[in-house]
Order: structure tokens, then C-alpha cells, then sequence
């Protein structure tokens, strides 16, 4: 991080170059939240504030855009990210039941993150797996024809890594 | 590379035309082709892959491993083609490294094919289409070169006539006859309305203007869908050079490309290709030494399903928050920042090229009356061969079904299709026949959608289903107009307690009041369809609405509040797995004694009677 005046910036030197190339484009704000939130997980206070300066865009604007879509995040997710398919085909092979016994295992309901931070469970629409339904995905890492069984021990892969 | 003139690309083709007869012909080379799209690396495919590496390796063998997209046998991913001279090339599913090892000592070295992960079928049969087998039920036309080509390669779709089609708009068309041609094919959108792509292609080049557009939309939002992702995964070149046609024929230099950016893989496999596009040439300026210049650029989506809505998608990309605005104008005449801008789905680009290479005449002879050409499924749910397939148009669900998806899974009692997600309907089984078209399709209430194709059995229940695409309506409205966001909330709300049983009659008329309003009075299709679910399945499943609210029963045994699992005492033998299997150890009972399920406590998982040997839990 770089630190000016004083102030520590949220933004990296890497996304601020992002913003360099993208600056020009128009309809740009969209692809520079991804920038952002590639780097921390969600969008940060500041990093928003920072991206409104350096684009010229209004802070509302920018919340308008971010609180529009289901992608953005405002808060921190856990270490270790859960994401549960709840698409049509997955729902109909047991989806809604990996989250309950997620939400079991874990304590906490959708969309929380867990007291320690390890753990976050979301349920999200379609990942295209459908063939291998019902399909959830650890930090990215796709776990097909999982029933609840697995569940703990999938989550146990991840406990404390 | 340097940039590619006319001359060098045609060269180039024949090169590697001659070169892939050669290796054909010889019958040298030992290839191993690995479908490395979304769902086969999340079967494991990347594992399979290293597998053949050590594998051949240590057995010294010369043999080349390469990737490829999605083969459409989603169900027994990672699947894997094998190719050695003097055998058929044959298609591998399940292949594991246990398979890997198998296949390259009895298949690679002994010559004899495995048969316990070999499709029954040569693989010219089941992915590719220059066999003349009449029985089959698939033809390969937007999937051409899925899972044939690797998808990083811009030499291997060159030399499958790739950019053929470019070269002759480029050098041979004028644009009305471009335009003449995708009229006399017949070319409908496949993003689900059907709208003639000429015609959009038309009016767009009639208009005068400083700039214009072209867009892609691959914003796939259909949850259970994923034919989009597979293209662009597996065969991406092929939407780059139909948006390029596109931008010669209409006057414009600049192309976007809208994805959603839970599609990661399709997006590296997009911009790869674009880097190779303009390496060669194909895109950027003066392209193939021509006057003519055009670029693409991607725009990420981000998980909103009414951005796929073709004017909520531009207001994203031009990276406002996505809300549709009233049409007319329509972005053909007032569409990109203002600029006219003609904008198709994935699909219907990928048809372009070979419709412009082989000829209207050609692709008007597949189809039906009204509709031309085939349609890509994303077939799921209760099917046993889940997986992405191509038919020509006039094909029935029944072939569909039966012939190529296998079946019901664990020969359950078919119960319906649904097709257009949640802004679709339900097909029964009393159409299983019906040659499915844009026009016959809606004529029973549902409608061809985008390609999702959703397999229902005895055990779903439509008022649970119905319910659930409500719930997916109403979180993704974007609550702009007051029919979607207030009716869409007033009708999950009812079908919600419907499904708990204490839903009344009064409320299932009142359901039908709102579906209507919402339909008639609704700014924007996400809303206007948003409905059709409950038309459709109180249409043809009013029995089964009547029966939860009736007789507070749930006859498929889904929804939750109106199930209970009870232990007949005569059958229980006292063995225990019920009580060890229950999450929230409900159960309780000695070894060898009736037990019980304590009521307050059970979540109706249904564990318990899955687990039961004896027939001894009643489900009711
Ligand atoms: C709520 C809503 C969602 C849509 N989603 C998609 C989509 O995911 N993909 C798509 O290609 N078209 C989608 N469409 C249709 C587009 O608005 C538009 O008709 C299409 O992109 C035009 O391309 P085509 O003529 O090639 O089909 C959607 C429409 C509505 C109303
Ligand atoms: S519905 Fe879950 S992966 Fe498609």
C-alpha cells in the first residue's frame, strides 16, 4: 500500500494503474468495482471513495452501481468462501438442503460470515454445472453430486487452512 | 504473427487443412483430447489431463494430450477422445486416472477399447456431424466446433473454415445481400423472443449515424442454463467473426461483448481470442488488408438477471445501474450511448458464420415451417444424460427426452419440461410430440426461451417449482415499475402459503388477477414474464394447487409444511440407522425396539427414509 501525505491509500498501485488504462473509457465504473473487489473480496468504504475521486464519479453513484448488483459486496466474506447453487436444476436435486445442513454445521445463517471469520455461505444462481447437480463451490473450487453427507467433510478440507 | 492479407489467410487455411488430412490419413499420431470447459475441470478434468501425461510418459509413449470444449456429455464429465490409428476414435466418460491408466494399456497399447467407460457410439457419432447417420437425433451447427477444436487455438477454427465467411462479406458482399442472405435463412434470435435478425441488422443499417455498435449478449441468466457459457468456452472465434460480419454489414467499428462474470473461464477464453484476432489481423484496423476496421472489447456483467434484457444490458455498460427503459426507440435505431446498436444472443452469432459460408438454401432446409436451423438445450434435472444438445427445429421433446437424454432418472414417471426458465411455462406430457418452434412452443404456454430445458419427475412439486421461480423474479426485479415489484412480492407471498396450506381458494383466483395485471402492465419483459409459470402450471396442474390448499396435502411430497414422516410400528425392526442417520437426532429408540420420530423436532430431511430397509417410515 501506498501511503500519501500521510493517509494510507486503500487502493494498490496495480488497481490504480487499472484505473489509469480504463480511465478514458466510458462506462468504466463497473469494471473497475471488479478491479476492486478482486483485491479485497468486497468493495471497502474507502476503497469507494477513492475509486470516486480518482474517476470523478459521485460516492452515490457509485453505491447506486454497487448496491444494484447481487456480484458487488459491501461487507468482508469469510476466509474461506461457501457458495451453494440454488439454479433451477440444482434446487431440484437438493440444493435448499446443502444450505440447511451448511447453515447446521456452521451456526450461522445466508449471507453472515461465521464468529471466527473462517466461514461465509451464499447461495447463488447457476454456475453451469447443472450436469453434476447439486453443485456448490469452496473459495471457487467446484464440488459436484454433493448430497449432505459431504458436507461436513468438505468443510472440515478447509477448517483452519 | 504478423497481420494476416486475404491471400496469407487462405494459404494458412490449406496449410492446416492438409496438415490435419495428413495426420489423419498416416494414422501416426496417437491424440488424446480432453474437454476441459466449466463442468468437465469441475469434474476433475484437469487431473485426468496429468493423469495421460504421466501415464503415456511412463510407458514412452509419443503421443499428443490437447484440450477441447464442452462435448455436451455433461453427465459423465471428464470425458476424454482417444484417437489411435487403426481403431475408431472413440469417446471416454468417468475417465478418472484409474480410467487414464486403463485406456492407455488396453486401449492405446493393446488396441482393445475399454469397455467400461466407452460410449457405445464412435465419436464421429456423438460430436461432430460429418457422418450421414439419419438416426441421429442431433445436428451440430452452433456446437460445430465444441469439443472438436481447441477453443485456444485460432488455427484450428481457421482450418475448420473459420473466418471463411468474414473473408467473403469482407471482399465478396455488399451489405444488402449480407442481409438478403440471413433473410432467406431465416434466422430468428435465439435469445429467446425469435425476433428476425435481419431485420434488426436492417434497420440498423438504414439509419445515419456518426457511430455504431455491435453487441453480444452472453449474459445468460437463465438459472439452469448454460449454453452461452459453453460456446463462448468451447468456440469462441465464432461469435467474434459473426459480430464482425455484423459490424461491416450495418457501418460500425466497435463491438462489446456482455458476460456475466460468474463465467471466469469464458471470458479468458474470449479475450485469448481476441488477442489472436488481432494478431492475424481479423480484428483491429485495416482487417485482412481491407478499409474496413473493428474491435471488441468485454464488458463484465455482474449477477443481475435483468441486464440480460437488452436495454438494461446497455445502461450496464455503460456502467450505470441496469434498469430497462420503455421500447420504442429500440436499440436498433437509438441503442449504445444513443448510437444505433444491433445486439444478439451468443447463439444466433454463432450461427451467422456458417450461414454466410455454406448458404441460406442450406441452413432454411433444417428446421420447420416457421423456424429455421437448430436450437442448443441445456438439458438437467431428473434426466439420465444431462448435458448440452443441438437439434434441428421440429425435433419433439419426446426424442429429446427419451431418445437422446436417456430417460427419467431412476426410471421415475415423467412429469414436465419446463423451457424459458422463469419467464417460461411447463410441457406436459400430453405434448411430448409437438415439434417444438417458437410458434408451437407458445401456443401451449411456454416458450423456447434460451435454451434451458428443465426435466421435472413425479417427485417435484409445481407448486414448490412455481414458487421458486417466483422467488427468483421478485429478487431480481429491478423494482422500477409497481406491477413487477409489488405483484411479483404479492404473488410469492401467496404461493407461499399455498405451499404451507393455508392458502384458500380466494387466493388462487387472486393469483391469477395479479399474473395477468403483471403481464399486461409491466414495464419490462422480466416482469410481463414473470407470470407465465403460474398461467402455466395452474394451467395444466390446477389439481395439484387444489390439493394443497383442499386437503392441506402435497401429493409429489416436497413441500415441507405439509409433510410428515411417521415409523409404522408393525414394519420397525429396531435396527437403528434411521436414528444414526437423523442430522438433528430426532430419533430415539433401543436397538431392537419400535422407535419414534419426535415431531417438534423432525426438519423433514427425509434421511431416514431413505435410509430405512424395512419400508418402515411413512411419508405422508
Ligand atoms: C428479463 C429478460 C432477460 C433476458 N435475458 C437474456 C439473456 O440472458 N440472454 C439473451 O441472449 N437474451 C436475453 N433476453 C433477451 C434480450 O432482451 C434480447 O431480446 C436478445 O439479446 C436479442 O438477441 P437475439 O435477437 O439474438 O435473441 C432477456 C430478456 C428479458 C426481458
Ligand atoms: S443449476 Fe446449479 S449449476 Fe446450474
Amino acid at each position: 500500500m501506498t501511503t500519501i501525505a500521510g493517509k494510507e491509500k486503500m487502493l494498490t498501485p496495480e488497481i490504480e494503474a487499472f484505473i489509469e488504462k480504463w480511465k478514458g473509457k466510458p462506462g468504466n465504473l463497473i469494471m473497475v468495482l471488479h478491479r476492486v473487489q478482486e483485491e479485497f473480496g468486497y468493495v471497502p468504504r474507502d476503497a469507494a471513495f477513492e475509486v470516486a475521486e480518482a474517476l470523478g464519479i459521485p460516492v452515490a453513484k457509485i453505491y447506486g452501481v454497487i448496491t444494484f448488483y447481487h456480484f458487488f459486496k459491501l461487507s468482508k466474506p469469510g476466509r474461506n468462501q461457501i457458495a451453494v447453487c440454488m439454479g433451477t436444476a440444482c434446487y431440484l436435486n437438493g440444493g435448499q438442503d446443502l444450505i440447511d445442513e451448511c447453515e447446521r454445521i456452521l451456526g450461522v445463517g445466508l449471507n453472515t460470515v461465521t464468529e471466527d471469520g473462517e466461514f461465509s455461505i451464499e447461495a447463488v444462481r447457476c454456475i453451469g454445472c447443472c450436469g453434476l447437480a447439486p453443485v456448490l463451490t469452496l473459495n471457487g473450487e467446484v464440488f459436484g453430486k454433493v448430497n449432505t453427507k459431504q458436507m461436513r467433510r468438505i468443510i472440515q478440507q478447509f477448517e483452519g487452512k | 504473427m504478423a497481420k494476416k492479407t486475404r491471400e496469407e489467410l487462405r494459404n494458412l487455411r490449406e496449410v492446416k487443412k492438409t496438415g490435419i488430412a495428413q495426420r489423419n490419413s498416416s494414422g501416426e499420431s496417437i491424440r488424446i483430447i480432453v474437454g476441459t470447459g466449466t463442468c468437465g475441470i469441475a469434474a476433475g478434468a484437469m487431473n485426468t489431463l496429468d493423469a495421460f501425461q504421466d501415464e503415456l510418459e511412463s510407458h514412452g509413449i509419443n503421443g499428443e494430450i490437447t484440450q477441447t470444449g464442452c462435448m455436451g456429455l455433461c453427465f459423465s464429465e471428464p470425458t476424454v477422445e482417444v484417437a489411435v490409428p487403426g481403431m475408431p476414435n472413440t469417446i471416454y466418460g468417468n475417465v478418472d486416472g484409474k480410467a487414464a491408466h486403463r485406456i492407455v494399456k488396453e486401449h492405446i497399447i493393446n488396441k482393445v477399447a475399454v469397455g467400461d467407460y466407452a460410449f457405445e457410439k464412435p465419436a464421429a457419432d456423438i460430436i461432430t456431424d460429418e457422418t450421414d447417420d439419419t438416426t441421429k437425433k442431433q445436428k451440430r451447427i452452433v456446437l460445430r466446433n465444441c469439443g472438436v477444436i481447441n477453443p485456444e487455438s485460432i488455427d484450428e477454427y481457421i482450418a475448420r473454415d473459420g473466418y471463411a465467411a468474414l473473408e467473403k462479406v469482407i471482399f465478396e458482399m455488399t451489405a444488402d445481400e449480407v442481409i438478403e442472405e440471413l433473410s432467406n435463412a431465416g434466422l430468428r434470435g435465439r435469445g429467446g423472443a425469435g425476433f428476425p435478425t435481419s431485420l434488426k441488422w436492417k434497420f440498423t443499417k438504414n439509419v445515419e449515424s456518426d457511430q455504431k455498435f455491435i453487441v453480444c449478449n452472453a449474459d445468460e441468466g437463465d438459472p439452469g442454463a448454460y449454453m452461452d457459457r459453453s460456446t463462448c468456452e468451447g468456440d469462441p472465434h465464432s461469435v467474434l467473426e459473426a459480430m464482425t460480419i455484423a459490424g461491416k454489414t450495418v457501418g460500425a467499428n466497435q463491438g462489446y461483448i456482455y458476460i456475466r462474470a460468474e463465467y471466469p473461464l469464458a471470458i479468458d477464453r474470449l479475450n485469448n481470442a481476441i488477442d489472436q484476432a488481432r494478431e492475424y489481423g481479423l480484428l483491429g484496423k485495416k482487417i485482412l488488408g481491407s478499409d474496413f476496421s473493428f474491435d471488441i472489447e468485454l464488458r463484465l456483467g455482474a449477477g443481475a438477471f435483468v441486464c440480460g434484457e437488452e436495454t438494461a444490458l446497455l445502461a450496464s455498460i455503460e456502467g450505470k445501474r441496469g434498469m430497462p427503459i420503455p421500447r420504442p426507440p429500440f436499440p436498433a435505431v437509438k441503442g449504445l450511448w444513443g448510437k444505433p446498436t444491433v445486439i444478439n444472443n451468443v447463439e444466433t452469432w454463432a450461427n451467422i458464420p456458417m450461414i454466410i459460408h455454406k448458404g441460406s438454401a442450406w441452413f432454411s432446409s433444417i428446421g420447420t415451417e416457421t423456424t429455421k436451423g437448430t436450437k442448443v438445450f441445456a438439458l438437467t434435472g431428473k434426466i439420465n444424460n444431462s448435458g448440452l444438445i443441438e437439434v434441428p427445429m421440429g425435433t419433439t421433446l419426446r426424442e429429446i427426452i427419451y431418445d437422446i437424454g436417456g430417460g427419467i432418472k431412476g426410471g421415475k414417471k415423467f412429469k414436465a419440461a419446463q423451457t424459458g426458465g422463469p419467464s417460461g411455462g411447463v410441457i406436459t406430457e400430453e405434448f411430448l410430440d409437438i415439434p417444438i418452434d417458437y410458434e408451437s412452443l407458445q401456443s401451449i404456454g411456454s416458450m423456447m426461451g434460451s435454451g434451458g430445458m428443465i426435466v421435472m419427475d413425479e417427485d417435484d412439486c409445481m407448486v414448490d417449482v412455481t414458487k421458486f421461480y417466483l422467488e427468483f423474479s421478485v429478487d431480481e426485479s429491478c423494482g422500477k415499475c409497481a406491477p413487477c415489484r409489488i405483484g411479483g412480492r404479492t404473488c410469492y407471498n401467496i404461493l407461499d402459503k399455498i405451499s404451507k396450506g393455508q392458502g384458500s381458494l380466494e387466493d388462487l383466483d387472486q393469483l391469477k388477477v395479479l399474473a395477468q395485471a403483471m403481464r399486461k402492465a409491466s414495464l419490462c419483459g422480466l416482469g410481463q414474464t414473470a407470470p407465465n409459470p403460474i398461467m402455466s402450471t395452474i394451467n395444466y396442474f390446477e389439481e395439484e394447487y387444489l390439493a394443497h390448499i383442499n386437503n392441506k396435502k402435497c401429493p409429489a411430497g416436497k413441500c415441507k409444511d405439509l409433510l410428515s414422516y411417521t415409523i409404522v410400528e408393525d414394519l420397525c425392526v429396531g435396527c437403528t440407522a434411521c436414528a444414526r442417520v437423523c442430522p438433528v437426532n430426532c430419533i430415539s429408540g433401543e436397538v431392537k425396539e419400535v422407535h419414534a420420530i419426535d415431531q417438534s423436532q423432525c426438519i423433514k430431511c427425509g434421511q431416514c427414509f431413505d435410509k430405512c430397509k424395512f419400508d418402515a417410515i411413512l411419508k405422508g
